[in-house]
């Protein structure tokens, strides 16, 4: 026999999640900045690590550590970027759209947001983002995808890339998450349905993604499957490692909401 | 508590091939043979029900929220959405769908997002990801396994400026979803057991699986 809880142990959760649903839909917006203005400011040379253009078509990944930024930044005309990436000490944890999207009340990544792991902890906050424009839903290109896009096969696509850097790097397709989009500005209408919102993209747009921990970040330059352009091969794009800097105590990303606040209170008891 | 509805005259209660009672809050699993229809019922109505799917031969081909969402171009799942594996594959075809909006991008809930979402007094309560890791190590997997998932009857809108949020379900008691494998899969339930939010009206209830074979 089921036993159901009591009206006010019910009356009491939903008090509480109406609180926390009305301050992440209404509050937390308005303390963000908006879009980062272009043209991105030139880095100092002393403060790069490593410069890597990406052609398209094409993956790479690369090692990051805690307090550095990867500035991703379209130098050669419009592409779209997928992103996945892993906790270097443990690589069970792995980037989390759902969580992502679901902990910040929103599917619309842009400055001053953060992206989780699967573990309630931050792995990326974006510090800098001059197009707000980025796909947390429908993920990368596929064999399948690109043959009934351009109907041919055999064409570089995001999953066999994904596939091939996963393996490289010791792991294999089953640690493959869900991607992120950059560059993609997918949105859903009324009734669900993803349309291409290009109104959001200028074509030189950069974003910015400090690292939170040590990760592992592969990323994958192929066409998104909304993008209306018909060229199947994009520009490159420049994936620039910035030397780490600590952030200050008042870091926009790490207060602008409180759901933030306790995913870096969470990576903090984990560096104990 | 069932009010069951029949969607075809040949498929009844009693000539069920497997018939299951999940109670509130629990995991569970079974293969789903290619050809045979499997009902999901939320019997008490407003119940989130997190599943999963893999490849019975091959677990490392499962669901994908991403190919699935793509293919249909579309957030929602309902009747006629294709469950679409990681390899591209079709591996069941929603037949039927008395409630109409079931979600499957804001993934289950955990411990460690608890945390983050409803603050760290929740972090001892039980959640969907220990479920899933439960049941999947069962089958030999590990949290790697589990990718993000399908929510039955969980209503979480995603509006044109991109906000999206968790309400109050749309499912009455006895609502029910019907799927149509298209090849053998293991199913993996999470019967969610969240109390923070409305997927379950703040009260999780218990559930029930049906399976019936081809032209049954």
């Amino acid at each position: 026999m089921h036993i159901r809880r009591s009206p006010e142990e019910i009356a009491a959760n939903r008090a509480r999640y109406e609180e926390h649903q009305r301050k992440g839909l209404e509050f937390a917006p308005k303390a963000l900045p908006g879009k980062s203005p272009l043209p991105a400011p030139t880095l100092a040379a002393d403060s790069i690590i490593h410069r890597e253009v990406i052609p398209g078509g094409w993956y790479w990944w690369t090692a990051v550590k805690k307090n550095e930024t990867l500035r991703i930044s379209l130098e050669s005309g419009y592409a779209s970027l997928a992103l996945v990436a892993w906790n270097s000490a443990d690589t069970s944890e792995r980037i989390n759209l759902p969580d992502t999207v679901k902990l910040q009340w929103t599917t619309g990544l842009g400055k001053g947001r953060v992206i989780f792991s699967d573990m309630g902890r931050v792995m990326f906050s974006i510090v800098e983002d001059s197009s707000g424009a980025h796909d947390c839903l429908m993920g990368g290109s596929t064999a399948a995808s690109v043959k009934e896009k351009h109907g041919r096969d055999g064409a570089r696509n995001t999953r066999d890339n994904f596939v091939i850097a996963a393996t490289k790097l010791g792991l294999d397709k089953r640690d493959i998450p869900a991607a992120l989009s950059l560059f993609a500005p997918v949105r859903v209408d009324a009734d669900g349905r993803f349309f291409w919102n290009a109104d959001l993209l200028t074509g030189a747009d950069y974003v910015e993604l400090r690292a939170e921990m040590d990760m592992v970040v592969a990323f994958s330059n192929c066409p998104h499957p909304l993008d209306p352009n018909p060229d199947s091969m994009p520009a490159a794009v420049t994936v620039t490692r910035i030397a780490a800097v600590e952030p200050s105590s008042d870091d926009l990303c790490r207060t602008a909401t409180a759901e933030a606040m306790r995913g870096f209170e969470n990576n903090a008891f984990a560096a104990l | 508590m069932t009010n069951f509805i029949q969607t075809s005259p040949s498929r009844t209660i009693t000539n069920a091939v497997q018939d299951h009672y999940i109670p509130a809050e629990a995991p569970f699993s079974t293969v789903i043979r290619k050809g045979q229809i499997v009902r999901i019922e939320d019997s008490f109505g407003q119940q989130a029900i997190d599943t999963l799917f893999y490849n019975a031969a091959d677990f490392s081909e499962r669901y994908s929220n991403q190919d699935t969402m793509r293919v249909q171009g579309a957030a929602y799942i309902s009747t006629g959405t294709k469950i679409m594996s990681s390899e591209g594959r079709v591996m069941l075809r929603m037949t039927a769908d008395s409630c109409g909006r079931h979600d499957t991008s804001a993934g289950a809930c955990s411990c460690e997002s608890n945390t983050v979402r409803f603050g760290h007094g929740t972090k001892y309560l039980h959640a969907c990801r220990d479920n899933f890791v439960i049941e999947v190590s069962k089958h030999g997997m590990s949290k790697r396994d589990v990718p993000p998932n399908i929510n039955f009857f969980m209503n979480v809108p995603i509006s044109p400026d991109a906000t999206m949020t968790i309400v109050d379900g749309i499912s009455a008691p006895g609502d029910y979803v019907e799927l149509k494998a298209e090849m053998d899969v293991l199913m993996v339930i999470s019967n969610c057991p969240q109390i923070n939010n409305p997927c379950n009206g703040f009260d999780p209830t218990p559930i029930r699986v049906l399976v019936w074979d081809d032209e049954a």
